[in-house]
């Protein structure tokens, strides 16, 4: 893959820049069990990226791998050009990363509009005494943060939510609040785990409808995790296949789909 | 109020007195990011101005039509304004109108430039554009998701008006100089329930002479505050949003999104507010479906204090004497539970509230006025520029659409038809003389299609019901099935009620039940039941239902003109009329032959007398199949009154 040109502009008028993100020879071992075992892949600016595989095939801890939160035995997490450090989850924030995790994460008890203002904490510089004094800097930045939170609440249409106790709304909205708060941070890769289990077909549309205006509006490179393979297919412009810990396929949607390890990983393969 | 209507007859006219009279007062707010925006008159006039130069620079000429569709927003609002300062005319379209019923209009305006909201209303535009040729550029508001849109013949609202340059403003100036009172203020479609839509052409008088006089008639002043939220396609949404708005100088406030519109209404507190009786209905069961799960405290707090209210609440809001007592006891009741519910419903600074479009419950009118909210009924039609009658303060009543409007002068065809002449109706139906000869006589006198007549004493219009369904009885009497029909409805427990008795001597009815009316009842009075059927025949169900007939036959009987409606024998149906059967259309309206040709049997039961019939219906279950069911159902004859006796009272 690296041996491609540097960027290329996709059918429906997307560009796609260079790699930006690299994982190179990953192996992740809990005491004697192998969750991933020597997998390389690449993530490019702009794209959409589609992590897939059946139950167990290790796809979550790629996602934590990247994400910070797991820390591979063997091999290297390249990001924009330079190796990353061992890093802990909130630096990796700080780097541009944001995620939303496969069960909601969310503040139940919080607003939703309190919620999606998490997500701008890594932006916020003044401490927690100049908070209590709250004059000047603390308001300056409180308005500035909320600006942008009212974007995004705007962007994926909320509004009517804003002041609704998380713990108050139906499961798919949730993962819209989730979503709202991972945009908050301005991300510059957002990875998404599962964003659509659990989800009726209505609701699937609106967050894929959400994902691809993502990508296009604020060209947001997305790495997802997801098990509709209908809905796979359709949003991303590349596919990695795992199974087992290791990856069985690699490509854009439709070489996936004719690839024969993938085909039998997924319907599995008579023994005779 | 000093205007002098001789120099105050087009839309641009308005705006330009506004400015210099309302200049720094707010014209028209959205809620945006969270926050009202506003905009004074002075700000909307440039506004309005940079887009009527950006339409010049696109080439819209006098005449031409301009096509706004999407949700109640200030620049479309502007947009239309705007197109009637080029001298085209502004066609607002149904928002949630799906591609092929807006290419039908699209292609019968001949609209040239299209205003789409989003890309939504874009993806459509563009979807007609492929049958309809006559769409030569689409300028859209919201850019979300269009960037990668072919932007040859498509432009954003802020392009556009970065088109207008200086100098188009004197063509502008040289077209305003040509449009008078006679010039198309707005082509509105009906909605039309049978064939096509048809093109409402309304002139600058029209909408400014209605204004005027409905402004008056409520006095609307500039300070006044009304939530646009009701579709832009509606001929009322023109005349609050545009037509009063513009003459008074109120302010129109838009929603932030469809979502919001309660907390939106809560925020803003309109003082003059408009909703169909279902919005009306829908707070109401919300109001009391959060009142059984409080606690008994509040419950009995609310109970008690809302019997005073029906008491003497409406009395109080229509200034009649009502002793100190009643008085000090509705102002308490007004600081513990009216004052903190009309502030959740968001109208505690309603000072004109109105309801049209059909028959309201009288529980359901009678709670708001009760409450104080000065809620009232109005009739209307698009042709007439809404208003054909409405109620003054004080002689406000749920069964009356109330007094001519000022300027409309009212008769009754010999056949019972409504026919108005006002200066708000409507030059034509655009491209379509012979609807409009068939409409409009050359008098200037307009056809309703609603039969009704006008009280005497009172001289408030009643309206009966749709004039073909208006028939005679036997002996020559007046037959008006929905006017029964409805007095039944607004029973809790009857869903649907049919009255038949066209030709005949006599009226009769067939009910349904409300399951979970009745439902609730039984569970409450420990009565066990296995199904729909069983319950619907339940004696007891059937004697409440028997009382209610009775009820509805003695109010009937009040008037003379319908006494022959009474309904003598009644029978309750052992199923649901249902829209999958054929026996309701799909917006639940009761189809009348097919229910007389399906259970010919059970009506001729009806009329020969018997006390019992059996019977077999065919349904459709909802996965299509098909079953039959059987029951032998019981007649009831119910009480009626003489009329004479209640004349001669």
């Amino acid at each position: 893959m690296k041996d491609t040109v540097d960027s290329y502009v996709t059918a429906d008028g997307r560009t796609i820049g260079g790699v930006m993100m690299e994982m190179r020879n990953i192996t992740l071992r809990f005491g004697g069990v192998k969750a991933i075992s020597d997998i390389s892949f690449d993530i490019r600016e702009g794209e959409i990226r589609a992590i897939i595989g059946p139950n167990g095939a290790g796809k979550s801890s790629m996602l934590n791998v990247i994400s910070g939160f797991y820390h591979p035995q063997e091999g290297e997490v390249w990001f924009r050009g330079a190796k990353r450090p061992t890093m802990k989850p909130y630096q990796v924030a700080q780097q541009g990363i944001a995620r939303t995790f496969q069960n909601i994460a969310l503040f139940e008890g919080m607003t939703v509009l309190d919620n999606v203002m998490t997500g701008r904490l890594n932006k916020m510089k003044v401490g927690m005494f100049g908070q209590a004094i709250w004059k000047g800097a603390a308001e300056r930045e409180e308005v500035e943060n909320r600006e942008a939170v009212e974007r995004v609440i705007d962007f994926l249409e909320i509004q009517a939510i804003r002041k609704t106790p998380v713990g108050r709304l139906p499961y798919g909205l949730k993962k819209r609040v989730e979503l709202a708060r991972a945009l908050a941070a301005e991300p510059k890769l957002l990875l998404l785990d599962e964003p659509m289990a659990g989800m009726n077909v209505e609701e699937k549309e609106d967050m894929s409808r959400f994902i691809l205006d993502v990508n296009d509006e604020f060209g947001t490179t997305i790495a997802l995790i997801e098990h509709d393979m209908g809905v796979v297919m359709d949003l991303s412009d590349r596919v990695v296949v795992m199974d087992y810990g290791r990856k069985i396929g690699d490509g854009t949607p439709d070489e996936v789909r004719n690839n024969q390890d993938v085909i039998d990983a997924y319907l599995g393969v008579s023994h005779d | 109020m000093g205007n002098t209507s001789s120099d105050l007859v087009t839309m641009p006219q308005l705006l330009v007195r506004n400015v210099a009279r309302y200049g720094d007062k707010a014209a028209y707010r959205e809620k945006e990011f969270g926050i009202w925006q506003s905009w004074t008159w002075a700000e909307a006039s440039d506004e309005i101005h940079q887009i009527a130069r950006g339409f010049v620079a696109l080439g819209l000429k006098e005449g031409d039509s301009v096509a706004i569709i999407g949700r109640n927003r200030p620049v479309l609002y502007w947009s239309m304004i705007a197109a009637q300062m080029c001298g085209a005319t502004p066609v607002p379209l149904y928002q949630d109108a799906v591609a092929e019923e807006m290419a039908y209009v699209l292609d019968h305006c001949g609209a040239r430039i299209v205003i789409a909201a989003d890309q939504e209303q874009v993806d459509k535009t563009i979807e007609v554009q492929e049958t309809v040729k006559g769409i030569e550029q689409v300028v859209y508001v919201d850019g979300r998701g269009l960037r990668k849109y072919d932007h040859s013949t498509m432009h954003s609202m802020d392009d556009l008006k970065a088109m207008g340059k200086p100098e188009h403003q004197a063509e502008l100036d040289a077209r305003a100089s040509r449009q008078n009172g006679d010039t198309t203020c707005v082509i509105l479609y009906t909605s039309g329930t049978t064939g096509r839509p048809k093109g409402v052409v309304l002139s600058n008088s029209n909408i400014i002479e209605t204004s005027k006089n409905s402004s008056d008639f409520d006095h609307l002043r500039a300070d006044d505050d009304v939530l646009a939220y009701l579709p832009m396609g509606w001929v009322g949404d023109f005349i609050f949003s545009i037509g009063q708005a513009m003459w008074t100088g109120f302010c129109v406030n838009c929603p932030e999104s469809g979502d919001t519109l309660h907390t939106d209404l809560r925020e803003i507190g309109p003082t003059y507010y408009f909703a169909p009786p279902r919005v009306f209905e829908t707070q109401l069961t919300n109001v009391m479906i959060r009142m059984e799960d409080s606690g008994r405290f509040k419950k009995w707090l609310f109970d008690h204090y809302m019997a005073h209210a029906k008491k003497v609440g409406p009395a109080i809001l229509d200034g009649e004497s009502v002793s100190p007592g009643d008085r000090l006891k509705y102002r308490l009741g007004n600081l513990f539970v009216y004052g903190p519910l009309k502030n959740t419903l968001g109208f505690s600074r309603v000072r004109v509230g109105y309801t049209a479009g059909e028959a309201i419950g009288p529980e359901i009118f009678d709670f708001y006025r009760s409450l104080g909210i000065n809620l009232k009924q109005l009739y209307g039609q698009t042709e007439a520029s809404v208003y054909i009658t409405q109620q003054p303060d004080g002689e406000v009543r749920g069964d009356t659409v109330g007094v001519p409007s000022p300027g409309v002068e009212l008769k009754i065809a010999d056949s019972g038809e409504v026919f108005y002449r006002s200066p708000g109706v409507f030059q034509e139906y655009f491209k379509n003389a012979d609807s409009t000869a068939s409409t409009k006589d050359p008098e200037g006198w307009v056809a309703t299609g609603d039969a009704g007549f006008i009280e005497e004493g009172s001289g408030h219009l009643r309206i009966i019901d749709r004039a073909k369904d208006v028939g005679k009885m036997a002996d020559g009497s007046l037959f008006a099935p929905k006017y029964v029909e409805n007095k039944l409805k607004f029973f809790p427990n009857i869903l649907e009620a049919v009255v038949f008795g066209n030709g005949r001597d006599r009226c009769t009815a067939f009910l349904n039940i409300d399951l979970t009316a009745v439902g609730n009842w039984a569970e409450r009075n420990n009565i066990a039941y296995s199904s729909y059927q069983e319950l619907a025949g339940h004696p007891q169900v059937m004697d409440t239902l028997q009382a209610h007939v009775e009820e509805v036959n003695a109010s009937v009987a009040e008037d003379p003109m319908l006494a022959g409606c009474q309904v003598h024998r009644f029978v309750v149906l052992h199923k649901q009329l249902d829209a999958d059967d054929g026996e309701l259309t799909r917006t639940q309206k009761v189809r009348r032959k097919i229910i007389e040709e399906k259970f010919e049997d059970l009506i001729t039961a009806l009329y020969d007398g018997s006390g019992s019939v059996f019977t077999e219906t065919e349904v459709t279950y909802e996965d299509g199949r098909k079953g039959k069911i059987s029951a032998t159902l019981e007649i009831r004859d119910a009480a009626v009154v003489a009329p004479m006796a209640v004349a001669a009272e």
